[in-house]
This record gives C-alpha cells, structure tokens and sequence, in this order.
C-alpha cells in the first residue's frame, strides 16, 4: 500500500498555492481535482483582484490573511513569471454620506500596517482617471491593490509543484473518505489513493468532502458574482481599480482594468441554490452597466465583447475556516471567498503550520526548483526579441489569434505545460479571449491539440466532461 | 516568405495589399491596370482566397462573371488573374504593422521576420463575425455556441459537424447558408429566430435556403436563455415588442446542441486602428474619399473592410477601382480632390464613399436603416429617383453622375430615402 503524506483535494487557487508551497520539502505529496484541468472551478471565475489588505477588518481571519497574502504575490510572480502588476485602487464616495465609510476603511488597513493610503478630494481624482464623473466627491486611494490573471497563476503554481515531484490526478473527484489505522483512504474516481493527511481544498464542495470525513459541521453557500468584459478599445480608459463605497452587505460593482489591460465590470453578488448555477442574466448585466454608470458614465453595455459568472463559496458565519478538524490529519480550508485569492499565498503557509502542529515533519529539499522556466508571451516582445524568436523557432512565427496575436509556438508551449481543452489554451494564452472570441482561431487550436495529444478533434473539448465541440459526420447521420 | 512559386520578396513595392480574399486580389490586379510593376499579396492563411474557400455553395459571380459559380471557383478565377499577372502572394504571413512611411512589417511560420517599403498600401482584411457576447444573451456558457461561419468552417473544410440539432440565431446570409448546408449534412435545424421584424439575409436566401427546406424562420423573436453545464442542452426562445423587450410569458424551450450565431458582422479594423485610420462609427470601417483612400496618404481601404457587403461581386467591383486609385497613387499620377461631402440623411445609415469629386462618375453605397414598400431616393436638391422595397439587408446603389452636380456649388449634399408615393 503506497501512503502519500498529504493528499489536497481540489487545484483551485488555494489547493495549487498548498501544494506548491508543500514541494519544498520531503513530501511525498498529490492533488485531486475533480475537472480535467486545475483552476477551472471557482478561481477561473472571479474579478482577478489582489486586494489592498484594507478592506476587510483585522479581528477576521479573512482580514488578517488578506494582508498578509498581498504581500506575497511580488516574490510569486518573480518565480513562477504569471501575470499580476499593482495598479492600485480608488474607493469612490458619490456623497458627503460617504465619506466617513471612506475613512474608517482607511484607519482599519492603518491600522493593519497597509501603506500609502490617502483621501483624494474630486480634482486628484479625476486627474488621475479623468473618465470617471466629476460627481464623486472624494475617494480612497491604496497603492497596494493589483490585478492578477487568477487563473495563469493556478497554472503557475501547479507548474512549479510538479516540477517539485507533485502528482496530480485531474478528472477524479472524491466519492468518499475513510479514516482507519492512521491513514486517510480516499475513495475517489479513479481508485483509492491512501494519505496520512488530507487538505479540504475543494472550493464550493468543501461542505460535502467534509461531510464524507465525518466532520461536517459547516455548509457552502454559493454567492453568485457576474462580470462582464468591454472591447479592448476601452483599454486605458480606466488605469485603476474603482470601488464604489461599500455598504454592509456588499463592496458594490467595480470597474477592473485586468492585467491584460482589458476592463471589466462587476460582479453582482447574489445568493443561489445552485453550486453549478453560471448563468448570467439580463437583470445582472442591467444592474453591473447602470451601477457603473453611475461614477464612470462613457462606459456603456455596447461595449460588452463577453460575459461570465462565478460563485462564491461562503461559509456560515462569512469568515475563512482554516483548521485542523475533530479527526487526526483532516484540516479544512474553506469558505474561501473574497478576498480568498488576494489570501491564496498566506493561507498556504498557514496550513502548513497547521500541518506542522498535527505532527509533519517538514524537511526542506535541497533541490527545490522556486523558478518556472520562462513563458514565452510573444506579444509583449521587442521587435528585435520578435526577429530572434522566429528565427529560431519558426512556429512563433505563425499567429494563430488574430485578435490577441499569440503565435502557435505559445499554443505549443501551453499544450506541453499541460493544457489539453480549448479552455485550458485560452486560459494559458489568450487564444480565443478577444474580439472573435475564438471564431477564428478554434479550428487552429483543435488542430494543434489533436496533433500533440495524439486525440481525434471530436473527442477534444472546450472544458472537459460533454463539452465537446465537433462531432465526426458518421456520428450524426447514425443517430 | 512562403509565396505562390516560391519567389523571394523585393524590399519595395508600388502596392502592398493585406489580405488575399476577393477584395484584395481584385485591388491589385485594379493597381496592375493602373501601370504599378510591383505588386504584393499578404494572406495569413494557407492559400489565397479569403472566406470564399469555405462558401462551397454557388450563387457567387452572377453579376461579376455572369455565370453562377462556387465561391473556391470564384476565388480560383481570381487567383488565377492574379497569378497570371505577376502579381506576388505571400501566404501564411502576417502583417505585424504598416508604419507612417508605409514600412510594412511581415510575419511568417516558414521565414521569420521581413520589412518590405510600399509607395501605396490596400487594406483588405475583410470582416469577423459578431460574437454571443455583442448581443449579451443570459445563461451558461457550454460549448455549442458559435458562430455560423465557425460552423461552415468545420463542416466544409475539416469535415465535422457542429452537433445533431440545431438553432440558428439570426437571419444573416451565412445563417441561412447554413441552415441548408446542416440539413443537407443530416443535422435537424429547428429554426432560425430574427429579433427584427424582417430577415437580415438576401431574400433568395431566404427561399432556397430555409422555404425549400420547411426550415421555419420565426420573425421578432430572440434566444433569451442559454442552457447546458457542458454543451449546449436547451434554448429558450421568446417573441419581442416593437422595442425589442422579450416577453417571457410566451417563450418556449427547445432542446438542441447546437446554436448557430449569424448575428452581422463587423470590419475587422485592427490595422487601421494601428494605423489610426479614422473611422466611422457607423461601418466601424475607414472613413474614405471616393478614391477609397483612408485618412492617411497612400493608405487605401476596400471590401468588407470599409463597410459589410451582401454580395462578392459588389466587393471585387469596389476594390478593383480601389485598386486603380492605389496604382495611380503609387506611379504618381495625381487625381482632383474631393469637393462634395455625403451626408446620411433620413432613414440613411451610412454611404461610402463619404466625401465625392464633381469631376467623374461616382458609385454610392449605402443601406437604409427601415424598409419601406416604396421609396425615393434624394440627393440634396440635384437627383432623386425613385426606389422598389428597400430594406438593410439590401445596399442601394447610387450613380452619381457629373451631370446632376452642373448646377451645384455647396460643398455638401445629404442623402435620404424617404417614402414614395
């Protein structure tokens, strides 16, 4: 029987920063997630922002690990090389009203150690985003707030674990859990997998993976949130996160310039049944354009090239639960909402101080890879950089997005990192992301999987399970 | 470069044209006539031919060939001129940029990097289709979704089909080329649904296309929910008022996998836009002169790129005379300027080109924004005549001749297309 020393269930965010975190020492360590690709649940969807560690009040666990996280990502990305630049934010006041809200929120994030903060008055304002209307009467600005790309850092993080030795088992959700003998029997999918320690990592479905262990004391509810993204004519039209005021139930709809530089409004934050419900609708998008409307009015639904929605999974009681559980070697990690990604770095160490009390020993490796390898991201070279490039790899040569110009070298590339959906190519690249929205590129990209994973098209999705795009002709006619 | 007959690229051109679908290779045999020696064609795509090579039906050419031919057949008779005439085709290279001196960057998986100079640049890149997030449908997001031409795509040239049970959203040509093309491959097409009042397609589309097949096309109606975790499961579909609310009270789901997208299209722009080209608002395409020449000198723009067409005739006349201006911009040869501004007036939504000379003979494109039964089209106070049913899914052709302008001093005339008796 082959015992792994930790077992993480789910790869979004939080499960690929724990597992990446826990490569640095002598673990014998895997990942289960449920999709056929990491990062494709709740971390896929969500407004890509590192928060400024203000927001949220320091007596919560959430507030505290906001802080703490944000200050971890610049290290993040100068190893593992995703996309996530500070930008800062402005918090908006639209009345007198206000502006007390404004400056509690300031003397909270003081009182957390977050520098820079400062109360703008209209005229700074609008000269730093002279888009936004003269209306506003006074704002917030954090310089600490930045713009991650959520998902090309799961991929990071997963990327540099398995370059550590993580294994990494997609398409196999967890059907049960059994404790015996001081080892987790973890009954999923694809077999059984034995571990002395298992991370409840699985997002929305924490509730039901802790129910299966025994420990189920809390539930999940799903928050819904939609966003919408505007033409890439807009880009630069708005330089900084703009939050409304929030109020007690809501930090409001934003205005986010992604760190692609595309903006995007949203999310609506609505509470569902459904831990599978993503649908957008016309009364969400209505809300999100006469919101933002309100304090940036040349943004108009015209504008709209794509839309999505994500859930939130919010615990009882609306704080993070990270801890040990009434049963050895079962810790939970879950209601890991907003600002769950901001958090996503500190949480992981946290649960691996967890881990260290329940008695892991954890010896750091002397071969520790911290680095990724480059990722190659054609359209940000030099011209020159473009001329060495092609020459000595012709497939960057060949643009396959028009829209975005991502050469298939990168498609390549993605495809050997391991994206093995039409999905996992966008989400790597950004094929298929701008205006087109994959129109024409599709037909290049199903090829190219094809090819490299030796795997007829129709048997290719966009996101796993029945997603599939195309059917052979013979199928059809013998229906 | 990866060109037809393997010739290597000059460092100079008179005429370098982006884009080898028909608008671009009728502008460059139109600059070949005009005297221009040097002359190149960039395509990103493996062959020349543009869109056409996944258009298998006929109906193209009647006007330009008088004959009915398949678009591969139509594009072949092009490319075949083209060739014929020394004209140079770079295929699977891209332009990278065109700078101000017009220096133009090129692109190619074979070769890498090259910069080519031209006295006179063609913009022909033709369109894109609108996308599910241009009309912000409600629902999930399975796969399933796409657009008609993504559709014609797999089915006609890598030989697969979209699904088994189809809706066509929309009422655009390619829609109802592909409402028959599906049926004829052994897909169900339930129906195609048009918020407006009118189909947006050419009315023979309408009959051979849907009629001929029992296809149903349901007017004032719209998808307005998208169902399905994976791929597509179900669409609801509901009537619509005047201004276009959906009443949900009376829609009706359909199972199906498949929802086709033929919802316009748009000129794909991103050059010009480099280029900072002015644009109208209205096309989405360069604002022209009646030598189809953009805001910026020796930059000449024709085909979908300017404004979208329901015919590839009218493209390859267009951009053949686009093609002649360019050559004569680059051998040197110097025209009178424009002293007519066009005006859309009422129920106009653009004319192309925007500004005209009194000099010569003038074709005029527009598109009405309503249809009426009868109608009159007036320019200023120097022309009507009247019109048959005029509707947008159909351009209207306008010569303006010298003639009508002897009497004419203003420097602007506005176009409308009212009611006729």
């Amino acid at each position: 029987m082959e015992v792994y020393d930790v077992a993480v269930i789910g790869g979004g965010i939080v499960g690929c920063a724990i597992a990446r975190e826990l490569m640095r020492y002598s673990l014998r360590v895997i990942l289960l997630e449920k999709e056929i690709e990491v990062g494709f649940g709740v971390s896929k969807a969500n407004s890509g922002i590192i928060h400024g560690g203000h927001h949220s009040s320091p007596d919560t666990l959430k507030g505290k690990l906001e802080w703490e996280g944000n200050q971890l990502w610049d290290a993040l990305r100068d190893d593992l090389d995703f996309g996530f630049k500070r930008i800062g934010e402005i918090t908006i006041a639209l009345s007198e009203e206000q502006i007390p809200t404004l400056q509690q929120i300031k003397a909270q994030g003081e009182q957390k150690g977050v520098p820079g903060l400062e109360l703008w008055e209209t005229e700074q304002i609008l000269k730093a985003e002279p888009h936004l209307s003269p209306n506003i009467v006074a704002g917030l600005y954090a310089p600490t707030t930045g713009v991650v790309n959520p998902y090309e850092a799961c991929f990071a993080l997963i990327d540099n674990a398995r370059l550590n030795g993580l294994e990494i088992s997609t398409k196999n959700p967890v059907l049960g859990l059994d404790y015996r003998e001081d080892v987790w029997q973890i009954n999923a999918q694809k077999g059984v997998i034995y571990s002395r320690f298992v991370i409840n990592a699985a997002g929305l479905f924490a509730d039901q993976i802790a129910e299966m262990a025994g420990v189920g004391n809390f539930k999940i509810y799903p928050r819904k949130g939609e966003e919408y993204l505007l033409d890439k004519r807009l880009n630069g039209y708005i330089q900084r996160v703009i939050f409304p005021c929030p109020t007690p139930v809501s930090k409001g709809i934003l205005v986010i310039p992604t760190y692609d530089g595309t903006l995007m409004v949203g999310p609506t934050a609505e509470q569902v049944e459904d831990k599978e419900d993503l649908t957008t609708t016309a009364a969400g998008g209505q809300r999100v354009f006469e919101a933002v409307m309100q304090y940036a009015p040349g943004i108009s639904p015209r504008d709209c090239i794509a839309e999505f929605a994500g859930l939130r999974p919010v615990a009882d009681g609306e704080d993070f639960i990270i801890e040990p559980s009434s049963r050895p070697g079962f810790i939970q990690v879950a209601g890991i909402q907003s600002p769950g990604l901001t958090a996503a770095p500190a949480i992981a160490l946290l649960v691996l101080e967890i881990l260290q009390d329940s008695g892991l020993a954890l010896i750091p490796k002397d071969d520790f890879i911290a680095k990724n390898p480059p990722v190659i991201r054609f359209a940000s070279l030099s011209r020159t950089e473009h001329m060495t490039l092609t020459q000595e790899h012709p497939s960057y040569g060949r643009i396959v997005c028009r829209c975005e110009g991502i050469t298939e070298g990168e498609i390549l590339a993605a495809i050997a990192r391991g994206a093995a959906t039409l999905d996992g190519i966008k989400f790597r690249t950004r094929a298929g992301m701008g205006r087109c929205q994959g129109g024409f590129c599709t037909g290049r990209c199903l090829e190219l999987l094809s090819r490299e994973l030796g795997c007829p098209i129709p048997a290719l999705t966009k996101r796993g399970g029945e997603s599939w795009i195309v059917r052979a002709r013979e199928e059809v006619l013998n229906r | 470069m990866n060109t037809y007959g393997n010739r290597p690229l000059e460092t100079a051109y008179d005429v370098v044209v982006v884009g080898g679908g028909p608008a671009g290779m009728a502008a460059a045999l139109g600059a070949k006539k005009q005297g221009a020696e040097r002359i190149l064609i960039v395509d990103r795509e493996k062959e020349a031919g543009g869109i056409l090579l996944q258009c298998i039906h006929p109906g193209f050419g009647l006007q330009h060939f008088k004959e009915e031919l398949t678009g591969p057949e139509y594009a072949q008779r092009f490319l075949g001129q083209v060739l014929a005439a020394d004209i140079q085709v770079a295929k699977d290279t891209y332009v990278l940029d065109i700078d101000g001196q017009r220096r133009v960057t090129l692109m190619s998986g074979e070769t890498g990097m090259q910069q080519v100079q031209t006295k006179a640049a063609v913009l022909a890149m033709g369109a894109r289709e609108r996308t599910r997030g241009a009309i912000r449908t409600p629902g999930r997001r399975p796969a399933g979704v796409l657009t008609a031409g993504l559709a014609q795509k797999f089915v006609n040239l890598m030989g697969y089909l979209p699904g088994k049970r189809a809706v066509i959203l929309g009422s655009g040509d390619i829609g109802l080329i592909m409402a028959r093309r599906l049926t004829l491959e052994g897909v169900e097409v339930v129906g195609v649904f048009e918020i407006m009042p009118y189909a947006n397609g050419l009315n023979r589309n309408i009959v051979q296309c849907l009629q001929d097949f029992d296809i149903p096309l349901h007017l004032s109606t719209t998808v307005v929910d998208i169902q399905g975790r994976d791929r597509l499961e179900k669409v609801t579909v509901a009537p619509v008022d005047s201004h276009f609310v959906p009443d949900l009270t009376r829609s009706w789901d359909i199972d199906c996998d498949t929802l086709l997208l033929s919802i316009g299209l748009i000129p794909e722009n991103e050059l010009s836009r480099q280029l900072n080209l002015r644009l109208d608002p209205v096309t989405q395409g360069p604002v022209v002169n009646s030598r189809m020449e953009s805001s910026q000198d020796g930059v000449f723009v024709c085909g979908n790129v300017v404004h979208i067409h329901d015919l590839v005739d009218f493209v390859s006349a267009e951009s053949s005379l686009t093609g002649e201006y360019a050559g004569l911009y680059a051998t040197g040869q110097q025209l009178p300027r424009d002293n007519i501004r066009l005006i859309p007036g009422e129920n106009v939504a653009y004319c192309v080109p925007h500004t005209i000379s009194s000099d010569r003979e003038h074709t005029v494109y527009l598109r009405v924004r309503k249809p009426l039964e009868k109608s009159v089209l007036r320019l200023g106070e120097v022309y009507e005549k009247p019109l048959r049913y005029v509707f947008p899914a159909e351009m209207v052709n306008l010569k303006v001749r010298p003639r009508f302008l002897h009497q004419f001093h203003g420097d602007a005339l506005k176009i409308d297309v009212l009611p006729g008796e």
